[in-house]
């Protein structure tokens, strides 16, 4: 008979696994980093905070809030749209040249907009259909499309700029409530929506479902290629809606209308804290995160940062913040791609 | 009505030259608690993908609520009013309780395609209450405990089997494996609400709780059903023999070969401790020497045996590579002092498909094959074939991408590419023989006892209480973290499984 060795009694309870992940500390970090962020540039130069500055930040927080709506959605499902500056310029042109301009005669009113939005809209759409139906990674179909968005407008731009001439479109768009930009009430009105649909709607909700483990919500009835090509829709549809803001600000019709902003939105979802792996973030998480940005680039402005160092700043404080924010999240085989 | 809920007769399902189910035929009562235990590879997660439409048998006939039946799937499974809970959790990690009981049957949400939440709510609570679960519908389902998710699963498979005609029958695939005592309590007590709703079926490797929970037992081996026992004054050791069965050749771990190990301790961990999955895990193994863990699935054994390579972390005690402290959580420096590891997930972790045999064996840059950042294509190859050659590796060609071999061979690569180290020491074997037939099972064991040989220390955490047995000059015994027992098992006096299992259990 073999030898035994008692080596320590079976334990008289079950040792704790440890289970889950501690509660929603990923909304209190960007919050903080905006809070930090607002109280040293107001050291720094005091009127950071003065109600014309609060203006100029919601003015310029506008543009990268609609983009926002739109880059949340499709980071959510796990996927990324690169194609943000491209739609832009594709909706921008065609607003411009659907509205009172200078190169032709045409006047659609509100129209131009729906216009602006249909060809994001299509846009978006081949970006779903590359991704969903050719089962292209989001990455390479959305870089495809920002250079075929940037192909349109460069075709209707056709060597002379388009100038905008005086309409209700611009009239509306560039007014101020108590000061503040028309335009931030849009965004807002945007998130609102984007809140609304993320929270009680089936398209919103999926796309959490789909994010969050999509091997498993194909074991549902649930067409999940529809919802994707759908969200990349309602992107590019922001993208061309920030296009059309955009162009009414320039008061012109140019392809460069949307550049920078990809780094910005971008930045801003992730910094709010939406997984790229998707599943996790939201409307509001990007709200922050946008704030984030915005204050920032102002900031640096204000606290007299040369320009030419200002974008290396940027750049550097939005890894800086990323990394601590996925500080607890490493571990030894967590893989990152 | 017929007399019973669901009656399977002999039902064959065989993969290739496999027989997976042999004739299993087994019947359940409504409202009855039926158990099904048998070793890992007796044919239970076979039985069960039958039972959910995954896998169509080969012949033999499915009887739902007395009729005969063609399961098409999950879902129709559900329809037909049978719901598995299967051991890995199917839940949406990210989203709330209430969105995944009823992912993709919200039904008609509420007006312009809102949500009614409140509605979605209580029908979520209703599914949750007749199990007696208070899990919040509101919670995020990674905010719940194992155990909480698994009642969720069970409530989702109430709500899948909702619609069916007959007497539902729930199928539970190894619930407790990863369950605490009171979560087991509480398991139990679902299960007797079940067992007013419909059947259960309690699939499951751990006798002492089969017994508890149910009434009568069914008990597979090699694919078939070998007894059916009423659990009433059943003998308990008479299932375990039943269950684990006869070793037919008594040398198939080529016991004969095993040496006497030496004399030096290669491998030294003490007081190895890692909250939730670990705790003072003692162990040593000396050059030639194969030590192997035994323990259920929560034992944490897996989690010992990654410490050492470095995979896991841990917050109290050391490990020492012949005397030396290994530093935590980091598999360069365990390799650099010669710890190799083959690990479970041969196609995760084991092998890179798509990068041929020969790229595969050639992964860690020794200096058998490299120079620098360098590998020598010449010795490359040579070294190769000679392993091709050694462990009979088919196809014969290093060139081959080794995502097109079969399991064995690829576990083969696994294995050769430590043994082409010339300085490895200690050899982590993490289920090394897992799906592998018995002839590559043969290659493997025979060339663990040649790593003892040239002085090699071997963990072995073997797939079944035999090869564990066979392979080791010594049997440690993991519960809940700890270890329990230990058991000298030299070439002559070889433990039991039934004495390892009574500590394991």
């Amino acid at each position: 008979m073999a030898t035994t060795h008692h080596v320590a009694a079976p334990a008289a309870e079950r040792t704790k696994k440890a289970e889950g992940v501690t509660a929603n500390s990923s909304t209190i970090g960007p919050i903080v980093t905006l809070l930090v962020l607002i109280v040293v540039f107001t050291v720094i130069n005091p009127r950071f905070v003065s109600l014309e500055n609060i203006q100029t930040v919601l003015y310029q927080a506008a543009i990268p809030l609609i983009l926002s709506v739109g880059a949340t959605l499709v980071i959510l499902i796990g996927g990324i749209d690169l194609s943000i500056e491209g739609v832009m310029a594709a909706g921008a042109l065609t607003f411009v040249l659907l509205s009172p301009n200078n190169i032709n005669d045409s006047d659609f009113g509100v129209m131009a907009i729906g216009g602006a939005l249909l060809v994001g809209a299509l846009l978006g759409g081949l970006n779903g259909f590359a991704h969903v139906r050719l089962k292209i990674p989001s990455f390479m179909s959305s870089l495809g499309v920002w250079y075929i968005g940037l192909g349109i407008a460069s075709m209707l731009y056709d060597q002379s700029t388009p100038r905008l001439s005086e309409s209700a479109n611009i009239a509306w768009a560039s007014g101020t409530i108590f000061g503040i930009s028309n335009s931030f009430f849009i965004a807002l009105g945007v998130i609102i929506l984007g809140v609304v649909v993320s929270r009680w709607t089936r398209f919103g909700r999926y796309a959490y479902a789909i994010g969050g483990d999509e091997a498993v919500v194909r074991l549902t009835p649930i067409n999940i290629g529809r919802y994707k090509i759908a969200i990349f829709v309602v992107a590019g549809a922001c993208a061309a809606f920030a296009g059309v803001l955009g162009s009414i600000r320039l008061g012109v019709g140019v392809p460069a209308v949307g550049t920078g902003q990809l780094f910005t939105t971008i930045s801003a979802v992730v910094l709010g804290g939406t997984l790229l792996s998707g599943g996790r973030g939201g409307m509001l998480h990007s709200l922050i995160g946008v704030m984030v940005i915005v204050v920032l680039a102002n900031g640096l402005v204000l606290s007299g940062v040369s320009p030419y160092v200002q974008q290396a700043v940027q750049g550097l404080v939005v890894i800086a913040a990323v990394g601590i924010a996925g500080w607890k999240q490493r571990s030894i085989l967590r893989i990152v791609k | 009505m017929t007399e019973y809920a669901l009656q399977l007769n002999d039902v064959t399902k065989r993969f290739g030259a496999v027989t997976a189910l042999e004739s299993v035929s087994l019947s359940v009562k409504p409202n009855e608690v039926v158990g099904i235990i048998g070793e890992n590879g007796a044919g239970k997660s076979t039985l069960l993908k039958v039972l959910a439409g995954i896998y169509q048998p080969d012949s033999g006939e499915i009887v739902i609520g007395g009729k005969k039946q063609k399961v098409n799937g999950p879902r129709h499974a559900g329809k037909l009013g049978i719901g598995v809970v299967h051991q890995e959790q199917s839940l949406v990690p990210s989203i709330t309780v209430t969105e995944n009981l009823n992912l993709g049957f919200e039904g008609n949400v509420g007006r312009w395609g809102l949500y009614r939440w409140s509605k979605l709510r209580a029908e979520t609570r209703s599914f949750l209450s007749r199990v007696s679960s208070t899990v919040d519908p509101d919670a995020r389902t990674d905010s719940l405990s194992f155990a909480e998710r698994q009642m969720v699963e069970i409530a989702k498979s109430l709500k899948a089997v909702a619609g069916a005609p007959g007497s539902p029958v729930i199928v539970l695939d190894e619930p407790t494996s990863v369950l605490e005592r009171d979560d087991i309590a509480v398991l139990q007590k679902e299960v007797e609400a079940l067992r007013e709703i419909g059947s259960v079926i309690f699939v499951s490797h751990r006798l002492d709780e089969v017994l508890d929970f149910c009434d009568r037992v069914y008990v597979m081996r090699g694919g078939q059903v070998v007894a059916e026992r009423e659990t009433e004054g059943v003998a308990e050791e008479e299932l375990y023999r039943l269950m684990v069965g006869r070793d037919a050749s008594g040398l198939h771990y080529m016991e004969d070969q095993q040496l006497e190990p030496q004399d030096e301790a290669v491998l030294q961990v003490t007081g190895l401790t890692s909250p939730g999955a670990f705790e003072g895990v003692n162990l040593t193994v000396h050059a030639g020497e194969v030590a192997a863990i035994v323990g259920t699935n929560a034992s944490g054994r897996e989690e010992v045996a990654r410490a050492i390579f470095g995979l896991h972390g841990y917050t109290a005690g050391e490990i020492k590579i012949k005397g030396e402290v290994l530093k935590p959580g980091n598999p360069r420096t365990a390799i650099s002092r010669g710890v190799g590891y083959v690990p479970a997930e041969r196609k995760v972790e084991g092998i890179i498909a798509g990068m041929s045999i020969g790229q595969n064996l050639a992964m860690i840059f020794s200096r058998a094959i490299a120079f620098g950042p360098f590998q020598s294509p010449r010795r490359r190859r040579e070294l190769s074939n000679a392993w091709i050659d050694r462990l009979h590796i088919r196809p014969a060609d290093p060139n081959a991408d080794i995502g097109a071999l079969s399991g064995g061979n690829q576990q083969k690569v696994a294995f050769a590419r430590w043994m082409v180290e010339p300085d490895v020491r200690v050899l982590i074997l993490d289920h090394p023989t897992r799906g592998l037939d018995p002839g590559a099972q043969q290659d493997i064991y025979a060339h663990i006892r040649e790593a003892c040989e040239s002085g090699v220390a071997v963990l072995v955490l073997g797939d079944t209480l035999q090869e564990c047995i066979g392979l080791a000059h010594k049997v440690l015994v993991m519960r809940d973290g700890m270890v329990t027992a230990l058991f000298d098992a030299p070439r002559t006096h070889k433990p039991t499984p039934l004495d390892l299992i009574k500590e394991m259990v």
